[in-house]
């Protein structure tokens, strides 16, 4: 209950910043000359070869060392091959029928919201995103640089969120700032979590990456906010080749959010983004995301390919890495985070939700690698299958021959709409330690008549009575979401259900 | 058998002549490929509670079914009339009060064609069935569910939502009416509930949706003797209004000894064989369905 209540403060607080970016957008665009400024064109021609590597380095002003690191991760790449053991059905790609370096990215620009398509704009008025952030999120000119300044300037939360994380000692910057301005500490952990020879993907990612987030907590430090991209001025266009990297040293904490709950449309299909997480002794990382990536259309035509490599090493006595993830989007979905338990007593967790609908693929869930004493971990996994989906959970849970007493607990729920879906749980157990306490539970279950009846009869539509279902079978998941997300999250669930009833 | 007997009973009953609330007329209805109900009739007038009795298997839960509008109870002949009175004053007023509104003569003196409309549609068109076995919904507070199902009937009469702090106080007004502690409904919708908390959560729903006829299929099995008495009692302050009417499906003469009934049904073989004052409810309890369906 107390959910929806905040629901109302915290549609009213967006109502009340949107009024504030109008005016600011009002006053903005009476200065002539505002917003035009010179977008250089630059893009490496088609194609991937140690060219387009080194031509990305140099836009990107990196010193040798990353170019070399680059130009040895593409030369590993050339002699992968895609890896083909997940339930996806994935057609050809042709690597050299595509960009991989285009900035800005050549985004349509749009004069006004009239021109955006009207499906996008309802989905938006759906999730009660404002008409500024709308028409950032569209990509109507202008509107980026005058929303997002105005928006967070008018409630002074970027400029005090700056000062308070400098205050802090927190580094939060882009990988290319942080390639310059802070290359021991990038040097020190870049690939040590995933390694460059990891998986086909993850060593793509390495040669080509074309930005994301580095950050830095130091020793003893609670970052005084959750952090998030969104927040981060200047973080667009960062999304096909994403890498992250965040560190956190003794006794800190952070938690970090990623993703959107809007509906992101990209050009590019392809997209493999690699994120390593390392907590030191004591230390906390939570890391939650929110994936809408384009699935491609009712019939499956078009949509994004996410390939993501996401692991965590806990590598401090004590430390804890909280993996939270709502996967709405995308036409295909390969993504396992994954928790390296080395530090005695360290604690992996994964929450998640998968949801696919039409004519999505997920192939989803995590690793969770216990190779220290006394370590625990929790897997809670929960797939909502509809349309012609399918939706695989794969998780692995490992316990070395040195982990005593580790516990694992693991469950994976699948729920299925209609009778056109699939839903499949793929756990894989290796315990070499036989003091461990391993535990899996699973179920499978379709929404029941009675269930839709029951709610029917209260009141509620045939869509609203799924959409209130599904919530409540995701509900462990969406309740480890930081507040605002949680509620985006919900809506979301049930916008990506829609003409799934019936 | 006719409606007949209801219209003399009303007439010795009520000095006035009563607003007809829910008309059934020649109902069929089947489940799969089996005739349930076979021209059952049935007028309701608002202010009044029916009782309908009858052997397992004549159709009584049927009957709830196919009002409610539930997939897979097929109405393959007859027809349903549903004529709720408005509140005076309009939409929006009375949710939380006690008082019995002034009553108005429904507008066009026409009622809605029910069977065309949705589950949700009737819902919010003022019909409440209190289910049997109610349905447990995993991970759904109760009070989520309540808020929901309530604002979308509002939302759905061009009423206003009502907002969280609203929705609360009627929740607790309510849930203090059946005496169920504010902690059942944090909880999730009939999760772990016992069969008489399931049931008592049951009128708690129907106090805050506040429908205008409430369709109770046997809401008394799984009482125990005080719990009975509290869900009667319930009914009796949510239901027993000029304005509101009950049809309570039911087995035993217990829960009629709380909720006195004004029209009393025999329900057999799809039909109503016979109808009576409360007097009925005993003379079935002394004697059985078996001689009275036979007789009629």
């Amino acid at each position: 209950m107390s959910d929806s209540v905040k629901t109302s403060d915290y549609d009213a607080e967006r109502k009340e910043m949107n009024a504030e970016a109008q005016e600011a957008v009002d006053k903005a665009s009476a200065y002539e000359f505002g917003w035009s400024s010179d977008i250089e064109q630059d893009f490496a021609p088609k194609g991937l070869n140690e060219d387009t590597v080194r031509f990305i380095s140099d836009k990107k002003g990196e010193p040798e060392w990353m170019l070399d690191w680059r130009l040895k991760a593409f030369r590993m790449w050339e002699k992968m091959e895609s890896p083909d053991w997940a339930k996806l059905e994935i057609p050809m790609i042709d690597y050299q029928d595509a960009y991989y370096y285009a900035e800005p990215k050549p985004k349509e620009k749009l004069g006004s919201l009239d021109e955006v398509d009207p499906e996008i704009l309802r989905i938006y008025e759906k999730l009660g995103i404002p008409i500024e952030e709308q028409k950032v999120l569209a990509g109507v000119e202008g509107a980026r640089k005058v929303a997002v300044d105005a928006v967070f300037d008018s409630v002074s939360v970027a400029t005090t969120f700056r000062k308070e994380l400098e205050d802090a000692g927190v580094i939060f910057r882009s990988i290319s700032e942080a390639i310059k301005e802070y290359p021991d500490l990038v040097k020190k952990y870049l690939g040590k979590v995933v390694p460059m020879h990891d998986n086909y993907f993850a060593t793509l990612n390495c040669a080509v990456f074309s930005d994301g987030t580095f950050v830095y907590i130091p020793k003893g430090v609670k970052c005084p906010m959750e952090l998030s991209t969104y927040f981060r001025i200047n973080a667009e266009n960062t999304g096909q080749f994403e890498r992250t990297l965040i560190v956190a040293e003794a006794g800190s904490y952070v938690s970090y959010l990623e993703g959107c709950t809007a509906p992101m449309r990209d050009e590019n299909q392809l997209h493999a983004a690699v994120v390593e997480l390392v907590a030191m002794d004591d230390a906390e990382i939570k890391y939650s995301t929110v994936q809408n990536w384009y699935p491609g259309d009712e019939n499956g035509k078009g949509g994004i390919y996410n390939f993501v490599t996401k692991r965590g090493l806990c590598q401090g006595k004590n430390s804890k890495i909280s993996w939270t993830q709502v996967e709405t989007g995308s036409a295909v979905t390969w993504k396992y985070p994954s928790c390296v338990l080395n530090g005695e007593g360290s604690v992996g967790e994964f929450y998640s939700v998968a949801l696919t609908n039409n004519y999505q693929q997920a192939d989803t869930g995590t690793k969770m690698i216990h190779n220290g004493k006394n370590t625990r971990s929790t897997i809670i996994s929960k797939g909502i299958s509809a349309g012609h989906s399918d939706n695989t959970y794969r998780g692995l849970v490992r316990v070395g021959p040195n982990a005593e007493n580790v516990r694992n607990f693991t469950q994976c729920d699948s729920l299925l709409l209609g009778d056109q879906s699939g839903a499949h749980t793929v756990p894989y157990i290796e315990v070499k330690n036989p003091t461990a306490t391993i535990e899996h539970e699973a179920t499978t279950s379709k929404i029941s008549d009675d269930q839709m009846f029951y709610a029917q009869q209260r009141g509620l539509d045939a869509e609203a009575a799924v959409s209130l279902i599904v919530n409540g079978f995701a509900k462990e998941v969406l309740k480890e979401l930081p507040m605002e997300f949680a509620v985006e999250a919900q809506k979301l669930l049930a916008i990506s259900l829609e003409g799934s009833v019936g | 058998m006719t409606i007949s007997t209801g219209v003399t009973y009303r007439l010795k009953n009520f000095e006035l002549k009563r607003n007809q609330m829910l008309k059934i007329e020649n109902l069929h209805a089947t489940v799969g490929d089996t005739e349930i109900l076979k021209g059952l009739s049935l007028e309701i007038n608002a202010g009044e509670i029916h009782a309908i009795m009858g052997p397992n298997g004549a159709g009584k839960s049927t009957l709830a079914y196919a009002l409610g509008g539930r997939p897979g109870y097929d109405v393959t002949a007859g027809s349903v009339t549903f004529t709720p009175l408005p509140l005076a004053g309009g939409a929006g007023g009375g949710q939380t009060s006690d008082e019995a509104p002034p009553l108005t003569p429904p507008a066009s003196g026409r009622g809605t064609d029910l069977l065309a409309l949705d589950p949700h549609e009737r819902a919010a068109a003022g019909i409440f069935l209190g289910f049997q076995y109610p349905v447990e919904i995993p991970g759904v507070s109760n009070l989520q569910f309540l808020r929901e199902s309530l604002n979308a009937q509002r939302l759905a009469r061009g009423e206003e939502a009502l907002s969280g702090a609203e929705f609360i106080k009627l929740a607790k007004e309510k849930a203090a009416l059946l005496k169920m502690d504010m902690d059942m409904l944090k909880r999730a919708v009939n999760v772990g509930f016992s069969g008489g908390e399931k049931k008592r959560n049951e009128m708690v729903q129907m106090g805050i949706l506040n429908p205008k006829l409430a369709i109770l299929d046997e809401t008394d099995s799984g009482l125990d003797i005080d719990a009975l008495r509290t869900v009667g009692s319930g009914i009796n302050a949510i239901m027993r209004k000029p304005d509101k009417a009950v049809l309570l499906i039911t087995h035993y003469q217990r829960l009629l000894d709380e909720v006195k009934p004004d029209f009393v049904h025999v329900l057999a073989a799809g039909r109503i064989v016979k109808t009576g004052g409360p007097e009925l409810a005993l003379q079935l309890e002394e004697e059985g369905y078996e001689a009275i369906a036979e007789a009629a």
